[in-house]
């Protein structure tokens, strides 16, 4: 990534991760950027660092615009190890004892990420930092999305250093949402979708205190992707529909299968919800990764899980997919169950045990197919879909 | 004695645990813990704690 001067003598000098696939078990398919913002004033700082792997590209970019012993202060506006795992090198270069600015959480945190005695000044919501003609504002942003974030505002360039806030898992030559267009609100959502959902109540009276705060925003950097230059307003908005955790009129049906009969199940419920002209999606869960699971989930109103049982149990990829949900607290959902089994039959139970656990709207108690669907079983399945698609547009079954 | 939890992160404050990492011993209820009392998960204040349901 070139060091991009994104307003004047502010730079960004993270980079791309080009060939990142798994990012702590959310698929990147299209790589990330770590993101870190300079910002040249009377007194020059450095917002948020890169991955460890990365500290002397950041380095290297930090060198292009001044020689980086000549930074006076760090922000870090988040401990996580993609945006921190560079301090030590950059710490070490600028020397120890500059000011590092962060949330008293984030101190605490950092330190106990890299056990280093650096010159930790704790900050909170409201506090002020001079750099000389410009002055940053911090904003605790606690549990958007871990107990240290916060952003940190600055008000003469009206410019949001929002940190994973509005972030989006995207490397590209476009440093800007203008340079891409619709492409780039993919990402977003499935950040959305992957990191911040079960956080929405928290993020809702977030996008109220900016409001009540009176912040005026011409530019949102994130720590993660694109920068929102061109219409800041579209990704709060966006934020504020998934925060409000509102639905499409469409399904998903997701499942695992061994001998197909599940997924014969599965094709037949996917008619009879399409039938009903709800869109619908099924996902086989040994061929799309979790997270892209996630992303259809976000604004499914109906979520239908299908599973073999094995062993008297689920199928472990439908564990797998509901433990991962069931953490991100989706709301607003229909759930249903359905399943193919040999002799014992509990998946279709344990399903529903779970979707109750989610307080989705459990419509139907589900069905279960003895070994292969016949033609009744399949106008079973097809009935099933039916009753999930009427459900979707709110008709009563 | 009745447990609390903290709206920003959901931990859940015990007084018959207390919360010894901050100085708390066991059986203090959460209505005589001091005013600058914090989540010790997340840095919350006391008022951000409600009354478990």
């Amino acid at each position: 990534m070139e060091v991009v001067e994104i307003a004047k003598n502010i730079y960004n000098v993270g980079v791309n991760d080009w060939n990142i696939r798994d990012f702590h078990g959310y698929s990147t398919n299209q790589g990330t950027s770590y993101n870190a913002f300079l910002i040249v004033d009377d007194k020059i700082a450095l917002l948020d660092t890169v991955k460890k792997e990365f500290s002397d590209r950041l380095i290297e970019n930090i060198s292009q615009v001044v020689d980086p012993k000549t930074i006076d202060y760090v922000i870090s506006n988040h401990t996580e190890m993609d945006h921190s795992g560079g301090l030590p090198r950059v710490m070490h270069k600028i020397g120890e004892n500059k000011p590092l600015y962060c949330s008293k959480m984030g101190a605490k945190h950092l330190a106990r990420h890299f056990h280093q005695k650096w010159n930790y000044r704790a900050v909170g919501t409201g506090d002020e930092l001079s750099l000389g003609k410009r002055t940053l504002t911090f904003l605790e942003t606690r549990m958007i999305h871990w107990p240290d974030s916060m952003f940190t505002y600055l008000k003469e360039d009206k410019i949001l250093f929002s940190s994973d806030g509005f972030g989006q898992h995207y490397a590209g030559n476009e440093m800007f949402d203008d340079q891409i267009g619709e492409e780039i609100m993919t990402h977003a959502k499935k950040y959305y979708a992957n990191i911040l959902l079960l956080y929405s109540p928290l993020i809702k009276n977030l996008l109220q205190k900016v409001t009540d705060l009176g912040l005026e925003i011409d530019v949102i950097c994130p720590d993660h992707g694109i920068i929102w230059r061109k219409d800041p307003g579209k990704i709060i908005n966006a934020y504020a529909k998934w925060a409000n955790q509102e639905t499409e009129e469409k399904a998903v049906v997701i499942y695992d299968t061994m001998w197909k009969s599940t997924e014969i199940m599965a094709k037949a419920i996917t008619e009879g919800i399409a039938n009903e002209n709800v869109s619908v999606r099924p996902i086989h869960l040994r061929r799309v990764h979790r997270s892209e699971i996630m992303t259809d989930v976000l604004d499914a109103r109906a979520v239908v899980i299908g599973s073999p049982t094995l062993n008297n149990q689920l199928f472990p990829t439908v564990s797998d997919i509901l433990t991962y949900m069931k953490g991100l607290k989706p709301k607003n959902k229909i759930g249903a169950a359905f399943g193919s089994f040999g002799w014992s039959g509990e998946s279709v139970q344990l399903i529903n045990k779970e979707l109750d656990a989610m307080e989705f709207d459990i419509i139907d108690p589900g069905l279960r197919i003895q070994y292969v669907p016949d033609k009744d079983g399949k106008d079973e399945c097809f009935e099933f879909g039916k009753r999930i698609g009427k459900a979707v547009k709110g008709e009563s079954t | 004695m009745e447990k609390y939890v903290c709206t920003i992160c959901g931990y859940v404050y015990d007084p018959k645990q207390g919360d010894p990492d901050s100085g708390i011993d066991p059986g203090t209820a959460f209505e005589d813990l001091p005013d600058d009392y914090e989540c010790p998960v997340c840095g919350a204040s006391k008022e951000e704690f409600e009354k478990e349901e």
